[in-house]
C-alpha cells in the first residue's frame, strides 16, 4: 500500500545496485532472526478500514450524543469551521520541523504568530513554540527553575490544588534528579493554604506553583504569595487556564515568573485527551533558561523581514549531553490550530466565549443549589467550574444520570479522598439552557435524600 | 513583500464568528477579577482564511515534493488516516468519560499496543509518550528504575556511540545519568573493543539506533546486547530507524530490552510542521511492570457475541505519568488506520522498499560524492557535503542549492561522525522517476560545485526568502509582536 513501484521498475534499480533480490539487501542482519513471522492480519482496502474505524468510534459515546459537564483539565469548547479546515492544508500538516527556513517561512511566522498571541493573550514578555501539554510545560518549568539557580536552590513548592495529573508528571520528571525536593502543601488541615505555602517557602525555594483557576475552579488573587516567594529570591510560576484570560486579570499582574499552561480550550478537539498543546511564556531575562522552540524575527541577505529557529545553543541537538531538556519538537500543527483559533475568536470573540463559560457555570451552580442536599463549596468566585456536595453515593448518582445519557462532571474522591461524594462540574458556552436544567432536573430525580 | 502578522492586519472593531444569545440570568462579574482588555487581534473570517493560506504557500511539504530527510521518515501521509482521525465519535471523546462510554477508544489503543508489540518482538506496550524524544525519556527512567529495584544503586553510565541522535544524550541527562561516549569502527559498527573497555559494574545501558544514524545495520549487534547484557546493563533501541526492519527483524528478538517507536516516522502519521508526534515504547518482560501509567488492558474476556470489556491497567513498579491523559491519542487512531491497510505483507514491502530506494540513490551518487561507509545500507545512507578539489563548498551549500531544484535538502551536519554529512532517506512510497530526479539534481550540484560555485554559495535564489541572519536573530530577540505593531 502506498508503495508506486512497478515490477519493471523495480528490477531496474535492483539492477543498478548490483543484486538479484530485495533480500540480498538484508544480508547484514543475522540469518537466525532474518524475516521473522508476523502474527498480523492480512491488509484491507481504504474502504474496509474506514469502515472498521467507524465501528470503533461508534463504540463510544461521544460529548456530541451527550450532555457533559466534564471539565478537568479538558473542555468541549466550540471549535469554528475554518479552523480544521486551514490545518487540513498539506503544506501545514505534512511539512516537517522547519529547520531550512528558506522554504518553512509558513510554519515559522505560524510560530512567531503563536509566541504573540499567546504573549498577549497572558500578559506576558515572551513565549516558547510549546510544549507537549500541561502537565509536561509544569515540569519543564520546574526543570528550568532548578538550572536557573544552577542547582543551588532545590526545593520546588506545588500547590495541591494543581492539576492531580500535572502533580504526577511533575513527580516523573523530576525522580531521577535525586537533589530535588518537591513540597506539597498538607491540605488535611484546615489552614489557610496561601499560608501553608509561605511556611515551606525559604532559602533553597527555587519555585512555588499554583494554579488559576485552580483545580476546583476558585479564584484566586495570588499577589501577596508572589511577593513573598519573590522576596525569598525564588521564581513564581502559575498555570493557567488559558479561555479564563478572556475576561479575568491574568497572573502576570501578580508578577508570575511563568505562565504556563493547557492549550487545548484554545481550538482543539478534545480528541480523547491528546495531543493538546502546553503553552510556556516567561520574563524575557529568562529566556535562556527555558527549554523549547523559540522563533525570531530577522531579515535575509536582501533585507526582507523572515523568521527561523533561534536560541538553538539551548537545544538537545546542539548542547547534547548538556541540554536540560531533550525535547526537539513542539506542538506544530496544534500552535497553528490555536493561532487560528484566537485569531477568529479575537479580542471581541474571546472575550464573549469567556463571558458565557462564565455565567452558563454560576446559572449552574445557582440550580444545583436549589436541590436539596446539594451545597456549592467553592469559598471564592470562580470561573467555568466548581464544586458541589452531593448527599448521597456520588457514583451512584453520576450512573443514574448516565443513563439519562448526562456526564455529571468529575469525581473528586481519587485526588482527594476527603472530599467525598463530591463533584466537579464544569460548563462551556455550549451547554445550553435546556441542558442545564434538564442535568438540574435529573440531578433532583436521581438524588434520594 | 513579506506576508503581514495577524496584529498587523488588525482592524479595531472588526470581528468574525459570533456565539448565540445568552438565555440565562446573568451574574455580576466582580471588577476587581476583570482584566481591561484582551490585547488580541480584530480580524474577519476572510483576512483570517487568506492569511493562513498565504502562510502555507511559503512552505515545503510532502505534498509538495520530495523530502529526503535522514532520520525523519518523511513518507506520504494517508488522507485516510485524517479522515478516521477526525471521526466525531473518537474527535469528541473527553479523557474522564466512564470507561463503559469509551469502549471504542480503548479497542484502539489496545488494538494497537498488540500490533505494535507483534512486530517489534516485546511483551508489553504504553502509548503514553509524547513525542519520539519523550519515549526515549521514559526509556531511561524504566533503566533506572529497574536498577533501582533490585538494590543495584551504582549503575551511573549510559553508553552512547558517537553516532547518535543528539537526544539520547540529552535524556540522559535529564535521568541523572553520566554519559559515556563510544567510537564507531571503520565499518560503520559501533567499535566493539572500546564498547568492552567501559563496561563494568557501572554501566546502567546502552543506547543504540538500529539501523544506526549512518543507515547502517550494526553487524554485531547480537555480540552488543550480549556484552551489556553480561555486565548488567539493559539495552535501549532507539526505534527512528524502525522503517527499515518491518518484517525484517524483530529487535526484541536482537536482545533489546525497551524501544521507543516513533508513530510520525515510521506509521505514516504527520510531521505537522514539527509536532505533535507520538512515541510509544515496547519492552521486554522484566520491565512491563515499570511502563509509565496508565496502559490499557482487557478486564473482562468477552465471547463470540460480547466484546471484552476494555480498562486502563497501572503498571505495579511505574515510572508514574509522563503527561496528562492517555497519550495522543488522535495520532493512535491514525497509525492504527494506516496498520490496518498495510497488514503483515504490506509491512514486509514498507521496509522492502525502503531499503531498496536508499541503496538505489546510494549507487547512483556514491561515483560523485564521497560515501564514507561502501557498505549495502538500510532505509537511509550518509554523504559527505564536500569535495577534496574544491575549498570553501559545504554541506549546507549543497543542501541549499537543492531548494532551487524544487527539493527539500537532506539531514545535513548530522551524524557528527561524518565530516559535512549529508543524510539521505528517501522512504517506500517515492516512485523510481522521482528518485531519477532528485539524482540529476544531485549530480549536476556536484558538476556546478566544480564549474560555477556562486550558483551554490548563493543559494538558494528562487525561495520566498533567501538566506537569513540567525544571528541577527539571536541578538535582537524580536520574538513576539504586540497591538502597537499594527500598520497603517
Amino acid at each position: 500500500m502506498f508503495i508506486p513501484h512497478t515490477d519493471k521498475e523495480r528490477q531496474a534499480m535492483l539492477r543498478t545496485i548490483g543484486k538479484d533480490s530485495i533480500k540480498d539487501l538484508f544480508a547484514d542482519i543475522p540469518e537466525s532472526k532474518r524475516f521473522p513471522v508476523l502474527d498480523l492480519p492480512e491488509g484491507i482496502s481504504e474502504m474496509e478500514a474506514y469502515k472498521q474505524m467507524s465501528m470503533l468510534a461508534s463504540a463510544n459515546n461521544s460529548c456530541d450524543e451527550m450532555i457533559s459537564f466534564l471539565g478537568a483539565g479538558a473542555y468541549h469548547h466550540y471549535i469554528p469551521a475554518a479552523v480544521d479546515l486551514l490545518l487540513l492544508r498539506g503544506d501545514f500538516f505534512t511539512a516537517y520541523t522547519p529547520y531550512q527556513p528558506e522554504i518553512s517561512q509558513g510554519t515559522l511566522q505560524a510560530i512567531f504568530e503563536f509566541q504573540s498571541l499567546i504573549a498577549n493573550l497572558t500578559g506576558m514578555e515572551v513565549s516558547n513554540a510549546s510544549h507537549y501539554d500541561g502537565a509536561t510545560a509544569a515540569a519543564e518549568t520546574c526543570i528550568s527553575s532548578y538550572y536557573h539557580f544552577r542547582k543551588k536552590r532545590a526545593n520546588i513548592i506545588i500547590s495541591p490544588f494543581i492539576h492531580p495529573h500535572y502533580i504526577e508528571t511533575i513527580k516523573t520528571y523530576l525522580q531521577a534528579i535525586k537533589e530535588i525536593e518537591i513540597r506539597i502543601p498538607d491540605i488535611s488541615k484546615p489552614v489557610d493554604f496561601k499560608d501553608s505555602i509561605r511556611q515551606l517557602v525559604d532559602k533553597n525555594t527555587a519555585l512555588v506553583m499554583v494554579q488559576y483557576p485552580d483545580f476546583l475552579g476558585n479564584i484566586l488573587d495570588y499577589s501577596s504569595v508572589s511577593s513573598f516567594v519573590h522576596e525569598n529570591g525564588a521564581l513564581f510560576a502559575t498555570v493557567v487556564y488559558p479561555m479564563a484570560l478572556g475576561i479575568l486579570k491574568s497572573p502576570a499582574d501578580m508578577d508570575a515568573d511563568f505562565i504556563i499552561g493547557e492549550g487545548q480550550s484554545l481550538g482543539l478537539p478534545l480528541n480523547f485527551g491528546g495531543p493538546y498543546l502546553g503553552f510556556f511564556t516567561t520574563r524575557r531575562e529568562l529566556i535562556r533558561k527555558i527549554s523549547g522552540r523559540i522563533v525570531g524575527e530577522t531579515e535575509d541577505e536582501d533585507g526582507k523581514r523572515g523568521y527561523v529557529l533561534t536560541l538553538t545553543a539551548r537545544e538537545q541537538h546542539i548542547r547534547r549531553g548538556k541540554a536540560t531538556s531533550n525535547i526537539c519538537t513542539n506542538q506544530g500543527l496544534n500552535a497553528l490550530a490555536v493561532s487560528i483559533y484566537l485569531s477568529l475568536l479575537g479580542k471581541k470573540g474571546l472575550k464573549e466565549v469567556a463571558y458565557q463559560c462564565y455565567q452558563k457555570a454560576h446559572y449552574t451552580a445557582s440550580q444545583i443549589e436549589r436541590i436539596n442536599g446539594y451545597k456549592v463549596l467553592n469559598e471564592q468566585d470562580f470561573f467555568n467550574e466548581f464544586v458541589i456536595q452531593c448527599p448521597s453515593d456520588v457514583m451512584e448518582i453520576q450512573n443514574n444520570l448516565l443513563e439519562k445519557g448526562i456526564i455529571a462532571g468529575y469525581n473528586l474522591e481519587s485526588d482527594y479522598p476527603t472530599r467525598k461524594n463530591q463533584l466537579l462540574i464544569a460548563a462551556t458556552e455550549q451547554n445550553t439552557r435546556e441542558d442545564i436544567d434538564f442535568f438540574v432536573n435529573s440531578l433532583r430525580e436521581v438524588t434520594i435524600v | 513583500m513579506s506576508e503581514p502578522t495577524v496584529y498587523e492586519l488588525s482592524s479595531e472593531g472588526r470581528f468574525s464568528i459570533t456565539f448565540p444569545t445568552l438565555d440565562i440570568p446573568e451574574t455580576k462579574i466582580p471588577d476587581d477579577l476583570l482584566r481591561e482588555d484582551v490585547p488580541l487581534p480584530e480580524l474577519s473570517e476572510l483576512d483570517v482564511i487568506r492569511h493562513f493560506t498565504n502562510l502555507s504557500r511559503l512552505n515545503y511539504s510532502i505534498d509538495e515534493g520530495f523530502y529526503p530527510l535522514g532520520s525523519c521518515t518523511m513518507k506520504y501521509n494517508p488522507r485516510i488516516n485524517e479522515v478516521t482521525a477526525r471521526n466525531h465519535g473518537f474527535a469528541n471523546t473527553h479523557p474522564f468519560q466512564p470507561v463503559e462510554t469509551i469502549q471504542g477508544n480503548l479497542a484502539v489503543m489496545y488494538i494497537l499496543q498488540e500490533w505494535l508489540k507483534e512486530i517489534t518482538g516485546f511483551v508489553a506496550a504504553s502509548l503514553q509518550p509524547a513525542a519520539g524524544a519523550q519515549g526515549e525519556f521514559v526509556g531511561s527512567l524504566m533503566i533506572n528504575a529497574y536498577h533501582k529495584s533490585r538494590n543495584d544503586n551504582h549503575r551511573t553510565n549510559i553508553l552512547i556511540p558517537d553516532s547518535a541522535h543528539g537526544t539520547n544524550p540529552a535524556t540522559s541527562n535529564m535521568s541523572g545519568f553520566d554519559i559515556v561516549n563510544i567510537p564507531t569502527d571503520n565499518r560503520g559498527n559501533i567499535n566493539l573493543s572500546a564498547l568492552t573497555e567501559v563496561c563494568n559494574k557501572s554501566t546502567a545501558g546502552l543506547m543504540l539506533t538500529n539501523p544506526n544514524t549512518l543507515g547502517l545495520f550494526e553487524e554485531n549487534v547480537l555480540e552488543i546486547n550480549d556484552i551489556i547484557h553480561k555486565a548488567g546493563g539493559l539495552v535501549y533501541g532507539d526505534g527512528a530507524n524502525l522503517n527499515a526492519l518491518l518484517g525484517i527483524v524483530k529487535p526484541g528478538e536482537l536482545g533489546f530490552d525497551i524501544m521507543h517507536i516513533n508513530l510520525h516516522k515510521t506509521f505514516s502519521t504527520p510531521h505537522g510542521g514539527g509536532g505533535p508526534g507520538s512515541g510509544p515504547v515496547v519492552v521486554a518482560k522484566h520491565l512491563a511492570d515499570f511502563l509509565p501509567e496508565p496502559i490499557v488492558g482487557i478486564i473482562e474476556e468477552g465471547d463470540d457475541e460480547i466484546p471484552p470489556l476494555y480498562g486502563f491497567i497501572y503498571p505495579k513498579k511505574s515510572i508514574g505519568r509522563m503527561k496528562s491523559f492517555h497519550g495522543h491519542f488522535s495520532i493512535i487512531v491514525r497509525a492504527l488506520t494506516y496498520l490496518l491497510m498495510q497488514g503483515k505483507d504490506g509491512l514486509l514491502e514498507v521496509s522492502n522498499h525502503a531499503v531498496l530506494n536508499a541503496n538505489y540513490l546510494m549507487s547512483l551518487l556514491k561515483e560523485d560524492y564521497t560515501l564514507p561507509f561502501d557498505r549495502i545500507c538500510m532505509h537511509e545512507f550518509v554523504l559527505e557535503g564536500v569535495w577534496k578539489d574544491i575549498e570553501g563548498i559545504h554541506a549546507l551549500d549543497i543542501a541549499k542549492r537543492l531548494m532551487d531544484y524544487g527539493f527539500h535538502p537532506p539531514t545535513n551536519y548530522f551524524p557528527l561522525n561524518v565530516k559535512e554529512a549529508l543524510m539521505i532517506e528517501p522512504t517506500e512510497t517515492e516512485s523510481k522517476q522521482t528518485l531519477d530526479r532528485f539524482v540529476n539534481a544531485m549530480l549536476s550540484i556536484a558538476k556546478e560545485a566544480h564549474e560555477t560555485p556562486d550558483l551554490l554559495t548563493k543559494a538558494p535564489h528562487n525561495t520566498p526568502v533567501k538566506r537569513l541572519d540567525e544571528v541577527k536573530a539571536a541578538k535582537d530577540l524580536i520574538l513576539c509582536c504586540r497591538v502597537s505593531d499594527k500598520r497603517e
